[in-house]
């Protein structure tokens, strides 16, 4: 008797206009089995989950549930069948609390009335088992993003799920939120429940998933156990090529400052307190600074200070030498690059057209406008065909296409291209490569050094530990609205950066 | 005094009563500009009734006139449902256009009746002077009237409705994050439909206590001046939660009662105010308390936008 598996799904073709989203993919999830499904961003992961989530329908293939052929229509179907999925970005009600986000949709009721007793009794059991700990009364917007994730896994253990799917979980979590996912995820597995993890970071497969299969634009690559192979061998299923795992780099020479920051304090826009306390430090050209640092240290206020979307309480800011403590955000960007934290916020106008974003810093130049402010078209579209070119921006239509369309890692490559090629003396990076794919960041990363090695002053803000110790010259801790250490990643290690990120050490630091 | 409170009260039952209606349209994820149509409609549904039912037993005109109004106010809430939920139209514009078109609708349906009766009667006016006695009870010098148990009724149960039952639960979810209260498995474009149509009937029935409470007879031409705003100031000065609602209502209730009352009262009197600055009172207030509230208030974040299946 062949091996009865939770989930198979057979030959899944689904097509989606224009593009083959799923072609013929396989997958066999054993009971009890953390299964990670890897792939860049638009291999077909998402879809392939989507089928088995009752989202889409696929044209073609069967799923079958413990050996048995079921039909998935929609999210209700699949709950019946024990499928659950913590979807990447949480489907949560900010302003009801935990035990309401969890028991929505299953309530139980006396006489028509919720009875909410014996459904936090079930919620706090489970908590206990599996180690998820949440407080069932707060509400979700007071709660960090760790146990909103740990409220969305109880949402699926309350519904008694079999068959767990965590899409992408890792990247919303900070470093320790990860390794508590982590154990969590071998708890459940340990438990009877199968996983599919769904995840492009090579480090986490390794260490938490028993099997992998690789999916790449859409066609199955193959399924590997986790034991007998490695994460360069991952990663040439993923891109089809080898890729650098390490980044590549000569040192730095240091030249003269080009960004001085002296006692720099920004208020914070969440509460009244100062985010950013008192804050000195230089960036020197060709190197590239880290502000390291756990989310939510100040790190986003300091960008905010520094490229002039957020006003300094005190403070100055030097840029070559002038002042642009008060300066207007034009005035600024003239010689300082930025590649915002959230790019469809600050990174690009969503519903413009790829062209028109390239130009966003530079329309106002006489290369773009004419004297009575028509825009000259013709020039946006060469100039926008160069960018394209030169930075790989992927797009469905080219310089027309809308910015929203885009996949994420062509939307920051766009960005990218956007800040470089003014050739700004300094560049603040925020997070570059959050939520890309391995082939996207190891293009960013191989762009900051060029440009690093171009002589440009760049001060980059991570929040993944292996970008800060990779890419880094320089490493500056922050905590708390503070810096709290200056390491050299040469020297340093990831234990030491998490004792300063965590506070539990600190210097005083005169960068 | 006594005067004062029963002309207090009666306001308040009105702008409770809207201001909830809007509560649970807003709670579904839909705003609902068009309470001011809303009530119009209920008002006309309501006097007509109340014309008709003339000299039928007190029970039977104070039920039928709330049915009627709770009815007409629910018809034309469905004019909001088909354009915003179904059609996914812009929900201010569909409110904006409703109040447009009830007021217009209503003058012209009361010309025609009245000229139907009476060839020479061209106005908009429907007249219930005796009708209207049926929901009154006198306690002394206070007149009672059975709206206030309406309103007071409807407020408990918005707030028992909201917060104690599965019903509430998934419909503020659906205000709040319908793409979350999909995904487990709540039917969102059925909940706003409900949350939409409740609205209509609490409109509806404000509609007809607002006509009814200081006057005998309505002049269709001027809608329900403004009454339907001010319940949605109402509503968010009260938070989008029925106790404050309720509390928010009183106070304004209480502006637009001194201009019904206040030549009762020596000091006011001997200001001299002309009695327009009476009149203008609540909107001038709620202008006021809405300008240095607003910035605080939370209303429900999916309101206004309308549901789409695919995005995420």
């Amino acid at each position: 008797m062949a091996e009865n598996y939770a989930i198979e799904m057979l030959g899944i073709t689904k097509r989606f206009p224009g593009i083959i989203a799923n072609d013929n993919i396989t997958l066999r999830l054993r009971h009890g089995e953390i299964h990670a499904l890897l792939g860049e961003n638009g291999a077909g992961k998402s879809t392939l989950m989507s089928v088995l989530f009752g989202l889409y329908q696929a044209e073609e293939g069967t799923i079958r549930k413990d050996g048995k052929e079921v039909k998935i229509n929609n999210p209700n179907d699949a709950n019946d069948l024990g499928i659950g999925m913590v979807h990447q970005h949480f489907k949560l009600v900010q302003c009801f609390t935990v035990l309401d986000n969890i028991i929505l949709g299953v309530e139980t009721t006396n006489h028509g009335f919720l009875e909410k007793k014996k459904a936090r009794e079930k919620v706090m059991a489970l908590s206990e088992k599996y180690g998820l700990m949440v407080d069932p009364d707060a509400k979700i917007e007071d709660i960090t993003v760790g146990m909103q994730q740990r409220t969305e896994i109880l949402k699926m253990l309350y519904r008694d799920n079999e068959i767990l799917i965590f899409d992408e979980p890792t990247a919303v979590l900070t470093p320790q939120e990860i390794t508590e996912l982590m154990q969590i995820m071998r708890n459940l597995a340990a438990e009877g429940k199968s996983i599919l993890f769904i995840s492009h970071k090579l480090n986490e497969i390794m260490e938490v998933a028993d099997r992998c299969s690789v999916l790449r634009r859409g066609k199955y690559i193959g399924t590997v156990d986790i034991a007998d192979t490695t994460k360069e061998e991952l990663s040439r299923m993923m891109v089809g090529r080898d890729v650098q795992l390490v980044v590549e780099k000569k040192d730095a020479e240091p030249g003269n400052v080009v960004l001085e920051v002296e006692n720099m304090t920004v208020a914070s826009r969440v509460h009244r307190n100062n985010a950013v306390k008192n804050v000195s430090f230089k960036v020197r050209e060709g190197e590239i600074v880290c502000i390291a640092g756990i989310d939510g240290n100040g790190q986003t206020e300091l960008v905010y200070g520094l490229s002039g979307l957020e006003p300094l309480v005190s403070g100055k800011i030097l840029l070559e030498g002038q002042d642009i403590s008060r300066a207007p955000i034009r005035t600024r960007s003239k010689d300082m690059g930025h590649i915002p934290e959230d790019r469809h916020k600050h990174g690009l106008v969503l519903d413009y057209s790829l062209e028109y974003n390239l130009v966003l810093q530079r329309y106002f130049e006489p290369e773009f406008v004419s004297g009575a402010g028509f825009l000259k078209k013709k020039n946006i579209r060469k100039y926008a065909e160069k960018l394209i070119d030169e930075y790989d921006v992927r797009s469905g239509q080219g310089p027309i296409t809308i910015a929203r369309s885009m996949s994420g890692g062509n939307q920051q490559k766009a960005i990218i291209g956007r800040e470089l090629d003014r050739k700004p003396k300094c560049l603040i990076a925020v997070q570059p490569t959050r939520g890309l794919d391995v082939g996207a960041i190891e293009n960013i990363h191989a762009q900051l050094i060029k440009q690093r090695d171009a002589g440009c002053a760049i001060l980059l803000v991570s929040l993944e530990l292996e970008e800060v110790m990779d890419v880094s010259d320089r490493i500056l801790v922050m905590y708390e609205g503070e810096i709290v250490g200056e390491l050299d990643p040469k020297k340093t290690t990831p234990e030491e950066l998490g004792l300063y990120m965590s506070g539990a050490k600190r210097e005083e630091v005169h960068a | 005094m006594t005067l004062l409170i029963q002309y207090t009260l009666i306001f308040a039952s009105v702008l409770t009563l809207v201001a909830l209606g809007g509560c649970f349209s807003e709670h579904s994820g839909v705003i609902n500009l068009g309470l001011e149509g809303i009530m119009v409609m209920g008002a006309l549904g309501g006097a007509l009734a109340l014309k008709s039912f003339g000299n039928a037993p007190y029970v039977v005109v104070v039920i039928g006139t709330i049915l009627i109004s709770a009815a007409s106010g629910l018809l034309y809430s469905v004019l909001l449902g088909v354009a915003s939920i179904h059609f996914k139209a812009d929900q201010t514009l569909v409110g904006t256009a409703m109040n447009i078109l009830s007021t217009a609708a209503a003058t012209v349906i009361v010309k025609a009746i009245n000229m139907a009766e009476n060839p020479d009667n061209v106005s908009s006016t429907i007249q219930y002077v005796n009708a209207k006695k049926a929901f009154i009870v006198r306690m002394g010098s206070f007149e009672f009237n059975w709206f206030m148990l309406v309103a007071l009724i409807g407020l408990i149960t918005a707030y028992v409705l909201l917060y104690k039952t599965r019903f509430g639960l998934r419909l503020m979810a659906c205000g709040e994050n319908p793409q979350a209260a999909d995904s487990v498995g709540i039917n969102v474009f059925r909940m706003r439909w409900a949350g939409v149509l409740i609205s209509g009937i609490l409109g509806g029935i404000g509609g007809i206590v607002y006509i009814t409470a200081g006057v005998s007879e309505w002049k269709f031409e001027t809608g329900v001046a403004g009454f339907g705003f001010l319940a949605l100031a109402v509503m968010i000065f009260g938070q989008w939660k029925p106790i404050n609602i309720g509390l928010a209502a009183i106070l304004f209730g209480f502006f637009r009662a001194l201009s019904n009352v206040y030549s009762g009262f020596d000091f006011l009197a001997a200001l001299k105010l002309p009695g327009t600055v009476y009149n203008m009172m609540p909107y001038v207030i709620s202008l006021v308390v809405l300008a240095f509230t607003s910035k605080n208030s939370r209303a429900p974040k999916a309101e206004g936008i309308p549901y789409d299946k695919g995005s995420r």
